[in-house]
């Protein structure tokens, strides 16, 4: 199809969405009205569960099922990008090991000039960041039942903090860090967390993924049942996936040559 | 018929995403435009749970009670988001694997399947 086609197609259809969608938007509540039912009823629910963040709420207790699918998006993205970036016959990985020297051919090594460092002040930055940055990711994850945050966010963070070392050091720094096959593992582990607290729940004969701990005093840290534990669980599998994910991408830029005489 | 400009600033970022999309020249380009027209969903959802006058619905610092935005629609874009990113990151993967298959990114030049 060429370009021109596709752009009538394309106008046609935007112009009967457009129409639709400003009909439909029309009959929608007005915005910033005072009468949100759902809203409201969820802030009751957080409430009465001692949960003070009630979007944590909303996704680890009253709908924890959606949250595990969710969950589930994420694994399997991950392993459906580690099956898409893995060694393709021709490819080979060039020794991340073996140090400046592999930098020769401009493209390669760590994406600047061979031997040369990254400059003082992006370092620094980056080392004092480092421990920083995860520590606020640990601090999300822990405190996502009492203010703003929780497993997925202080995932990202996490994850992010332990690439500032590739920024501020190199890609065999990193590589030396952290090693892969463990996050792989503990993935799994936190995936496989989420149901277990999920069918936990079953065992004292309530619904799957429901609040059944004790819900603790308002704003303690140890509060609102099962929602800071699915928190940790989420947070363990967002960061082994996003260090695998980071490392896949990583991985395929700097480390996988295609081989000598390969088209 | 009045409709809110917040309502109408989500249709046009997913109308304009989607033509990002129809004249991409390049796989990364069209899952840019796609991370464009998926973060209408952010605007719609957003200003649908909007309330005037209240805030963030979390009570550590404010007492219980106190007006706030709905926390439905704000934990169906959290949602939103983390899906948009890990599927950003499979179509980055896939454009990868497309652009080494057939030598060019451009989806006007990747046509067929081969084994």
């Amino acid at each position: 199809m060429s370009t021109r086609t596709r752009l009538v197609v394309f106008a046609v259809g935007a112009l009967v969405l457009a129409v639709a969608y400003v009909a439909a938007a029309d009959l929608l509540p007005g915005f910033g009205a005072t009468s949100h039912p759902y809203g409201s009823r969820a802030v009751n629910a957080a409430v009465n569960h001692r949960t003070p963040n009630s979007i944590s709420s909303v996704s680890f207790d009253q709908r924890g099922f959606d949250t595990l699918g969710e969950e589930f998006i994420l694994v399997l993205s991950v392993v459906g990008t580690m099956l898409l970036l893995r060694e393709a016959p021709g490819e080979e990985e060039e020794d991340a090991g073996s140090g400046d020297d592999t930098g020769d051919d401009g493209a390669g090594g760590q994406g600047r000039p061979p031997g040369a460092s990254p400059p003082d002040a992006v370092r620094l930055a980056g080392y004092l960041m480092l421990p920083l940055t995860c520590l606020v990711g640990g601090y999300l994850v822990a405190h996502g039942h009492l203010s703003p945050g929780g497993g997925f966010q202080g995932g990202v963070a996490l994850a992010t903090g332990v690439h500032l070392l590739y920024l501020a050091g190199d890609y065999q720094a990193l590589d030396r860090f952290r090693t892969l096959p463990p996050f792989e593992v503990a993935e799994a582990v936190g995936a496989g967390g989420f149901v277990a607290v999920g069918a936990a729940a079953l065992l004292v004969g309530a619904a799957f993924l429901s609040n059944v701990l004790p819900k603790g005093t308002w704003l303690a840290l140890v509060s609102a049942g099962t929602v800071p534990v699915l928190n940790v669980a989420a947070g363990v599998a967002v960061v082994s996936g996003l260090m695998v994910l980071l490392g896949e991408f990583l991985e395929q830029t700097l480390v996988v040559r295609e081989e000598e005489g390969s088209p | 018929m009045s409709v809110h400009l917040a309502y109408l600033v989500a249709g046009w970022l997913f109308l304009v995403g989607a033509y990002g999309i129809v004249v991409s020249r390049d796989l990364v380009h069209a899952v840019v435009c796609l991370s464009v027209a998926q973060s209408s969903s952010y605007v719609l959802l957003l200003s649908v749970g909007y309330r005037r006058g209240a805030t963030s619905p979390v009570f550590a610092d404010i007492p219980p009670g106190s007006p706030v935005v709905d926390p439905v629609v704000q934990a169906l874009v959290f949602t939103d988001v983390v899906v948009s990113a890990t599927i950003t990151a499979l179509l980055l993967a896939l454009a990868i694997q497309a652009e080494k298959r057939s030598g060019s990114a451009n989806p006007g030049r990747v046509s067929g399947l081969r084994g």
